[in-house]
């Protein structure tokens, strides 16, 4: 087994521009087949699509502006309009912005925790040698092939209140007080828990790209700047920065799109929500609402705010990017 | 091995820092003890799978056992119907990947090969299907997979087809995404050869072009399957009374109990989950970073 994770781009473009090379085989079928044929070929993902995701999408916008619950659910009564009644009772809910709080600082922990470990330890491999190395990344794969459902109960299991490693060895160290710890008891614990595991399951994803956009930069481009006088801080910050910004940019926004919508992660570790609901994250929270408590009007809302915030979010993000990208 | 090749050549920042062999051999050190931590939980969670109840259930927990025991499986096979729900979830992953493999390399080629009027619309529309989240339409997806039921039974609530319907789904755009790179870096020339040697287009794609994108395919393939095997959220949401449609995230939650939780059974369904994905992410890693770099790159 070659262990090693390249990430060398899987298909390779042929030279030359595309677009020209399909206007110069336009000229045997004419236009109008290929249409026929590309409907017919585009059909069946087309159809599921728009079935599967584009309706659906149509109707939680829909179903938010509406009083649904159980008794509408089942068709005893008629669904009544509300407009933005279901927004304006979140808005006016200390609850809803509690979660909102919640979500926004749980993600926020994890894509700094997911990008520090990551940078880290992308430059640490580039330290090494290959067995170290190789080490390193066949425990980054372990940690990133990890099931969200598995990697949650391992990590709930090692910190259990009774027969869990960590409260062992905490204790163990002579932290008398860890003996016995409940880590879900308190919201802040149980909400450092699962960022733990978050971090843990994702920061492969960051250290294996920020490893590949390191490998590829030239030596020489180095080799010049340590020439002209540059210190290595200045060589990081000037010259090995600004190429790395790329690949810094797309495992922050895949960082910020994973960590904004966990799920499994809360649901389990913290048995949906944890107690009193102190850990509800907006996902969690508009699934409550819905079905165990058959507000699904009031949870297709909360869907609609998370998707919103979500492109706003990363909307933002790349602008601001961009603004400075082009001010360097 | 490539990497041997490669590995003479010092790393470059360790050219460009100071500090010469103390340093990396610190460095290395670190590394080892770095990767031993990572691994540690996967590490833990086998051990504990193959640990006897009674080491499992102590407040003096050992990194080690001297009697492992296969108990703990044999209960997740027998208190729980593990097997099925294992099989149901191969089903699932199974089907997806199949539809998935069939379905967006025929769209992958229609974007790719063909010229017509509204393509980069389309193309937009596929990149912006995949920033959607797909959680948010938990509800709404509810809602349709009850009448879906109404209609074809197998396709609604209770049913696998149902997960296999919205996993499919989710998995096109992406899968589309990828596939058109691997479907352009065919040359044109071989396409305008087979017409030559009096190939239609159907059987140029099936025969020629199907068979040249493989790499592709496995890796759009393995992508789409461990997002299908590892969905919990929906597995839950569909799957409402139904048990024995169950899939395995669910069924690992089944030993959590209010009057003590079974870990050596949790960690056996999770050992046995977890492994089709390791051996699968070993299969792709190549392609990993690079599928999913390219979806959000352009």
């Amino acid at each position: 087994m070659t262990a090693e994770l390249t990430t060398e781009s899987g298909p390779r473009t042929p030279p030359g521009n595309p677009e020209t090379r399909h206007g110069r085989r336009r000229r045997r079928s004419g236009g109008n087949g290929q249409a026929r044929a590309a409907v017919l070929y585009l059909a069946p993902a087309g159809l599921l699509l728009i079935a599967v995701m584009a309706y659906p999408l149509y109707q939680l916008v829909q179903l938010s502006l509406y009083e649904y619950g159980q008794a509408q659910a089942s068709g005893g009564a008629p669904l009544e309009f509300l407009g933005v009644g279901n927004y304006a009772k979140l808005l006016g809910d200390s609850r809803f912005w509690m979660v909102l709080i919640n979500t926004c600082g749980f993600a926020a922990v994890c894509v700094l925790g997911s990008l520090t470990v990551g940078i880290a330890l992308a430059v640490l491999a580039s330290r090494v040698r290959w067995l170290p190395r190789t080490l390193l990344f066949l425990a980054a794969l372990g940690a990133w092939a990890t099931p969200a459902v598995a990697g949650s109960t391992v990590w709930l299991f090692l910190f259990d209140q009774n027969f869990g490693l960590v409260n062992e060895v905490l204790s163990g160290l002579g932290w008398q007080g860890m003996a016995g710890f409940s880590w879900t008891y308190d919201r802040f614990t149980a909400f450092g828990l699962v960022a733990g595991e978050v971090v843990w399951c994702s920061f492969p994803f960051v250290m294996v790209t920020m490893y590949a956009g390191i490998k590829a930069i030239p030596g020489e481009i180095v080799e010049a700047a340590s020439l002209d006088g540059a210190s290595a801080w200045r060589t990081a910050r000037s010259v090995l920065l600004p190429m790395l910004r790329p690949l810094l940019i797309i495992a922050t926004i895949q960082s910020i799109i994973w960590d904004f919508k966990i799920f499994t992660q809360i649901y389990v570790m913290t048995d949906g929500g944890g107690i009193a609901g102190q850990n509800l994250v907006l996902n969690v929270y508009a699934y409550q609402e819905a079905f165990a408590g058959s507000n699904y009007g009031l949870g297709s809302a909360i869907g609609v705010v998370m998707t919103g915030l979500l492109l706003l979010i990363t909307g933002i993000y790349l602008w601001a990017q961009r603004a400075t990208g082009e001010n360097t | 091995m490539t990497t041997a090749a490669r590995a003479p050549k010092r790393g470059l920042i360790g050219r460009v820092l100071p500090g010469k062999r103390p340093g990396r051999t610190l460095a290395e050190i670190a590394t080892v003890l770095v990767a031993a931590t990572i691994a540690f939980p996967l590490y833990w969670m086998v051990l504990t799978a193959f640990k006897p109840d009674g080491q499992i259930q102590s407040t003096d927990p050992r990194p080690w056992t001297f009697s492992p025991t296969l108990e703990n499986f044999r209960q997740v096979f027998t208190v729980d119907d593990f097997g099925r729900y294992f099989l149901n979830s191969v089903i699932v992953a199974g089907v997806v990947v199949l539809l998935s493999l069939v379905m967006s390399f025929l769209a992958a080629v229609a974007l790719t090969r063909f010229r017509f009027r509204g393509r980069t619309v389309l193309l937009i529309m596929i990149l912006v299907a995949q920033m959607v989240p797909v959680e948010a339409l938990t509800i709404p997806l509810f809602f349709l997979m009850r009448s879906v039921g109404s209609v074809a039974p197998w396709f609604g609530l209770n049913h696998l087809g149902s997960l296999i319907l919205v996993h499919l789904a989710f998995s096109l755009p992406f899968a589309i995404w990828m596939l058109r790179g691997f479907v352009a870096a065919v040359p044109v020339e071989l396409e305008e050869a087979a017409t030559l040697d009096g190939a239609g287009r159907f059987r140029f794609t099936w025969q020629v072009l199907f068979p040249l994108v493989a790499p592709g395919l496995v890796a759009m393939s393995v992508l789409s399957f461990i997002h299908a095997w590892n969905d919990f959220l929906f597995a839950k949401t569909f799957i409402i009374s139904a048990t024995e449609n169950q899939t395995l995230p669910l069924a690992i939650l089944v030993f959590f109990k209010p009057t003590g939780n079974g870990w050596g059974a949790i960690m056996a369904g999770s050992t046995l989950m977890t492994i089709p994905v390791l051996v699968f992410f070993v299969f792709v890693q190549r392609h990993l970073v690079s599928g999913i770099a390219g979806a959000v790159k352009a």
